[in-house]
């Protein structure tokens, strides 16, 4: 193919260097931001103490009773605790639960998000800057991971390593890497034909300088954006596993696997055993967006005034 | 001139559609059939939709009791030959007449079905000839006495030498040579969504009510309720247990309902002898016993009255289940009789433990399968809830069919929820459950427990050559209650069966679980 | 360019291969498809026969080579369960998917680039601010949840729509498909919306960051003081220039609708590939999963292909490698 000279003026190569201090100024100059910060906050907080503050331990089979099971939002339990949001099928307390779950599933989304994302665009970008057989081979490995269904990815790490939270997060990093990968690499593609990179290059910088400093800065925003929404995706995939029998453990639920169990007894009125986990999982998923849309602007070179 | 005859056909046509419309049934079972050849894969759901298309010799009520079918009478001529007389007049779709010929070709295709992930096989092997006496009367040669040959026939389809004899699986699947002499024939089948029947009006037995069946397979459980609640279907089965509460109430819907043949139980590691560890007992601190508790009848025992039965049915199963203490449900042939479930005693239990010398309790590792039975996870944490309250804290596993199964198989488990779908034989779970494990019997192929017991298996092998019903049954009754009484695994209950239909509807709820269009009918005609 | 093709396609008949391999292993390992199709009472005898007619008996290596030469002469097995050559099992659902996941993709299309584009243009209005915040309803809710209170509302409480199934199908090209009657687009329309929300979402999110960041670039400030009109500007100079990552992700989008919609064909009882594979993995009915998994790879490498052919098309400064 030959080459094309470009169609439009080439925009001026942008500073990257921001100071932390003015970050932080800027991200605070949106009030809804700096609101979805402080839920997210007190959401992760609930999250780390769950044990001092949850009224019961969901994941001590020796404190739930199933004559409890199923109980209205504000009963009083056999065991004279009172439920706020209701039990479960198993009597499990509801409040409990979902303190409990939002740590499960924080873990999982973020963590399987923050891996898949750090390993997808090193790979996006390495591909996209090293071109020729690199980019061949990362982009095949690409092709076949997103051809892979997460079920089956999920069935077979269970058969290898057995059920627990940490799988099921290697089982969505396995899954998602390729994502970020993608992404990384459209837009990376576009930018390193500019002239900054074409520069950096005159001037020999080293090539993890390059990729890291200059590359990976400008491929930010969609980065962020298919970040923070991998982030919900993440919960919403480990929900649909859960729904599919291959999530986390059925005693200690993640907020996907109570909705995925209380599903089955939204036609029968039983609303509030997938209802309330629903809500906490809606709260907690629109205040990483909601943070996650404010640090893209912020962080966005090209939206810098 | 010309207007009469259109406004004849008109009216005609107005007729025929409200005639049409309550002459169609639409029903949404859970489990998908996956093959019309009714000797490819011996499983429920493709035996519900063999029913509608063909016939047995021998066919079962709605409590799995044996009917005459194409079969008349049977009776022992000799102690290893059966005879059957066959029901004359009897036609195949395309008009041929069924003859003892066509009995004889059937037994001969069940071993030869190519490919067959599970075959029809078992029911041919103990035949060692097939003889045609005449046109209606065919005999059966065993090597020794066989007194389930009747019951084995209840589970093969008759074919048609002239129609099938060179028919494939493929065939029957396209609906081809899905012609059989049962009530339905096929208009069209779509693999794992539909199947579309009319009528067979020339049906030896009673009439079925409706005139087309859309046969859809549905396999979300919610969704299945919807399409009902909808308006979209008339009958489902595998009504899910979560919706029981709802459907009571609702005007719009009759729920038809029958104790079934499965039970859920939970086996034990006997694989390991008592001196061994099993894998997923340790003691308090989660370091090996040095022993396997599991051999000790009194621990099991312990378990077993840890177990608050009554509870389990009530608030997991919601009502849709009976306490149970052995595989085949009162009224069934060689139940056995004064066995009341295993009543809970938790206090009993912790006598019991410390008895055996763990006082404190242990640890335990309960697995099921999440995907398989009726709240099958729900059940083991239920368990697991009791379990602990008398010192034995259990942790509970839930994983797919797909890998639980592989590793039950390999007796990997220490304790484990699995379920049984009787025939209504206690030779049935006792060969296939509580049997010690024989590969030239065929014995114990589903004990993963690994449950042995001299006695047990003597007895099932009298059982076994005792043409005298009524002796027979009194050896099943020995043998179930000598493994009850050894906790040879522990029973929790026995499923109900579930069907729900809109209203003015109502369907035969049938003990053996198979969805079958000629049980359906107006309420009125009841 | 045709030796780039050709390269490409040398790439993918590798992938291909290793794939197969994966499923192999992958199932080799979850467990053995014998213990899950045969009927529970089957004794020891007849597990050995099942074993043996489905070709598990020998080495899984031998198996696997078994395979390799089959498949080099365009035969990839015959399901266990169904009998049927896996190929056209997969050939007979797919129009059903193929027919879903575009009216997904048309829907998204439709309705996440107008409203992405106007919270692009209008950042700070109120409007733009709750189309961001609906859209992120989008893709938080679970899609089996969404489903069930889909057919709650539409079907059940309403009676406005068909609760699940395919309805009445049409021929065109050989093949059935739906949206050619009216009976089959009523079907049609609950599972393509419940597939549709999260696309829609990821549509209108990256319209709106592309639009916003596009709009501060030099040439479109100078398109606009050259004195274009807005329309031109926007539908022009910024459309341009956003499609790239739209592209991207709606593409792989489109693939893994078509692949792995599973969930909504469950909860709708959609006769497509997404049921057949979630069945067929459920039974580890292998020849399925590995023709599905082939035929899916393929799809993919296709499908970025495309969306590499279209980079170079929205934006010449994207080259193809030729040489390696």
């Amino acid at each position: 193919m030959s080459t094309t000279a470009l169609p439009a003026p080439a925009p001026a190569p942008p500073r990257v260097e921001t100071p932390f201090r003015r970050f932080v100024s800027e991200f605070c100059e949106s009030k809804v931001a700096l609101g979805a910060l402080v839920v997210f906050t007190l959401i992760a907080l609930a999250a780390i103490f769950a044990p001092w503050i949850s009224p019961q331990d969901p994941y001590d089979l020796g404190v739930l009773d199933i004559m409890d099971g199923r109980l209205e939002p504000g009963s009083v339990g056999a065991t004279g605790i009172t439920h706020w949001l209701g039990t479960d099928d198993q009597g499990r307390d509801m409040l409990s639960g979902i303190i409990y779950g939002l740590r499960i599933s924080l873990i999982v989304g973020a963590g399987s998000a923050i891996i898949a994302c750090l390993v997808g665009a090193s790979l996006g970008l390495l591909a996209a800057y090293a071109g020729g057989r690199t980019d061949g081979a990362i982009m095949r490995l690409v092709d076949l991971q997103l051809s892979f269904p997460a079920i089956l990815a999920a069935l077979m790490i269970l058969a290898f390593l057995g059920k627990g939270v940490l799988n099921v997060v290697i089982a969505l990093v396995i899954v998602e890497w390729a994502y970020y990968a993608r992404t990384v690499r459209g837009t990376a593609l576009v930018e390193r034909r500019r002239e900054y990179i074409e520069a950096a290059q005159c001037l020999a910088l080293p090539t993890h300088r390059i990729l890291f400093r200059h590359l990976l800065p400008n491929c930010l925003p969609p980065l962020i954006v298919v970040g923070t929404m991998q982030v919900a995706r993440a919960i919403a995939l480990e929900a649909t596993l859960s729904f599919l029998g291959l999530g986390v453990p059925i005693t200690e639920p993640s907020l996907g696997l109570l909705i995925a169990n209380g599903y089955e007894y939204m036609l029968s009125g039983k609303y509030w055993i997938s209802f309330y986990p629903g809500i906490a999982l809606l709260i907690t998923i629109v205040s990483i967006n909601l943070v996650g849309d404010q640090l893209r602007d912020v962080l966005n070179p090209r939206l810098k005034k | 001139m010309m207007m009469k005859p259109i406004m004849a056909v008109a009216a005609c046509f107005g007729l025929l559609c409200a005639e049409a419309r309550a002459q169609n049934l639409t029903m949404a079972v859970g489990a998908p059939v996956t093959s019309l050849d009714p000797h490819y894969h011996q499983l429920s759901p493709n035996n519900a939709a063999s029913d509608m298309i063909f016939d047995r010799l021998v066919d079962t009520d709605s409590r799995s009791r044996n009917i005459p079918g194409l079969a008349l009478s049977w009776t022992t001529v000799e102690p290893n030959v059966w005879e059957f007389k066959l029901r004359p007049n009897v036609r195949f779709h395309n008009g041929n007449p069924f003859v003892a010929e066509d009995v004889a070709f059937t037994i001969a295709r069940l071993p030869n079905v190519p490919n067959s992930p599970s075959s029809y096989a078992i029911y041919a092997r103990p035949i060692t000839a097939v003889e045609v006496v005449d046109p209606l009367t065919v005999r059966f040669r065993t090597t020794e006495p066989y007194p389930l040959l009747p019951l084995d026939m209840t589970n093969v389809r008759i074919l048609n030498r002239a129609t099938h004899e060179r028919s494939t699986t493929d065939d029957f699947n396209a609906g081809r040579a899905a012609i059989g002499t049962g009530p339905y024939r096929v208009v069209s089948h779509r693999m794992g969504d539909r199947i579309e029947l009319e009528r067979n009006d020339t049906y030896w037995g009673e009439r079925p009510a409706f005139g087309r069946v859309n046969y859809r397979m549905i396999t979300n459980d919610a969704s299945r309720t919807a399409a009902l609640l909808a308006g979209d279907v008339d009958v489902i089965d595998q009504v899910p247990t979560s919706d029981l509460a709802r459907l009571r109430t609702d005007q719009r819907v009759t729920l038809s309902e029958i104790v079934g043949l499965r039970l859920i139980f939970l086996g034990l590691d006997f694989a390991r002898p008592a001196g061994e560890n099993s894998p997923f007992v340790t003691d308090n601190n989660g370091q090996p016993l040095g022993r396997n508790p599991l051999q000790d009848v009194r621990v099991r025992r312990a378990l077993s009255m840890a177990i608050d039965r009554r509870a389990i049915v009530e608030r997991v199963m919601e009502g849709a289940a009976v306490p149970a203490s052995q595989f085949l449900p009162e009224g069934t042939y060689s139940h056995v009789p004064d066995m009341p479930p295993t009543a809970y005693d938790a206090d009993g239990a912790r006598r019991l433990l410390a008895e055996a010398g763990y006082p404190q309790g242990f640890r335990i590792t309960l697995a099921g399968p999440n995907d398989r039975y009726i709240n099958d996870a729900r059940i083991i944490q239920a368990v697991g809830q009791m379990w602990t309250r008398i010192g034995v804290r259990t942790t509970v596993e839930a994983q797919p069919w797909t890998t639980f199964v592989a590793r039950a198989g390999r007796a990997d488990f220490s304790a484990f929820l699995i379920g049984w779908g009787s025939n209504p034989d206690g030779s049935h779970p006792l060969r296939n459950i509580l049997a010690t494990v024989n590969r030239d019997r065929g014995w114990g192929a589903s004990n993963r427990g690994r449950y042995s017991n001299a006695r047990v298996d003597e007895l099932t092998l009298q059982s076994l050559s005792e043409l005298n019903d009524a002796r027979r049954e009194q050896i099943l009754i020995q043998a179930q209650r000598l493994a009850a009484d050894d906790v040879g695994v522990i029973p929790l209950h026995i499923q109900t069966n579930i069907w729900a239909t809109r209203r003015g509807l109502t369907i035969a709820a049938r003990a053996d679980e198979l969805t079958r269009a000629q049980d359906v009918r107006p309420a009125a005609a009841r | 360019m045709s030796l780039y093709l050709l390269r490409r396609l040398i790439q993918a008949v590798g992938v291909m291969a290793v794939m197969s391999l994966i499923v192999f292993l992958g199932v080799f390992a979850i467990g053995d498809p014998v213990d899950i199709l045969i009927a529970p009472d089957a004794d020891q005898i007849e597990r050995e026969r099942a074993i043996i007619a489905l070709g598990l008996d020998k080495p899984l290596w031998m198996q696997y080579l078994v395979f390799l030469g089959n498949a080099l002469r365009g035969d990839l097995g015959r399901s266990f369960v169904f009998n049927e050559p896996a190929l056209q099992l997969i050939m007979g659902r797919m129009p059903a998917t193929l027919e879903l996941a575009l009216g997904a993709t048309i829907m998204a299309i439709i309705i996440g680039l107008p409203l992405g584009l106007y919270a692009g243009l209008r950042p700070n209005g109120a409007i733009s601010k709750a189309i961001l915040a609906i859209s992120i309803l989008g893709f938080s809710l679970p899609t089996f949840w969404v489903g069930l209170m889909l057919i709650m509302v539409f079907a059940v409480q309403l009676g406005w729509l068909p609760s699940t199934g395919r309805g009445e199908t049409a021929m065109l090209f050989g093949l059935r498909w739906s949206f050619l009657t009216q009976d089959g687009l009523a079907h049609l329309i609950m599972p393509a919306t419940n597939l549709a929300l999260f696309k829609i979402s990821l549509v209108i999110r990256l319209t709106r960051a592309g639009v916003r960041e596009t709009m501060l670039m030099d040439y479109v400030k100078f398109a606009r003081a050259k004195g274009l009109s807005p329309a031109r500007v926007t539908f022009v100079h910024v459309f341009k220039n956003i499609l790239i990552p739209v592209v991207t992700v709606v593409g792989l989008e489109l693939g893994s609708t078509i692949a792995f919609s599973v969930v909504t064909e469950s909860v709708f009882a959609w006769p497509g590939m997404g049921k057949l594979i979630i069945d067929s993995i459920n039974v580890l009915d292998r020849p399925v999963i590995v023709a599905y998994l082939m035929t899916i790879v393929l799809m993919f490498i296709t499908i970025n292909l495309i969306v590499d052919l279209t980079y170079s098309f929205l934006d010449p400064r994207v080259r193809l490698e030729s040489k390696g």
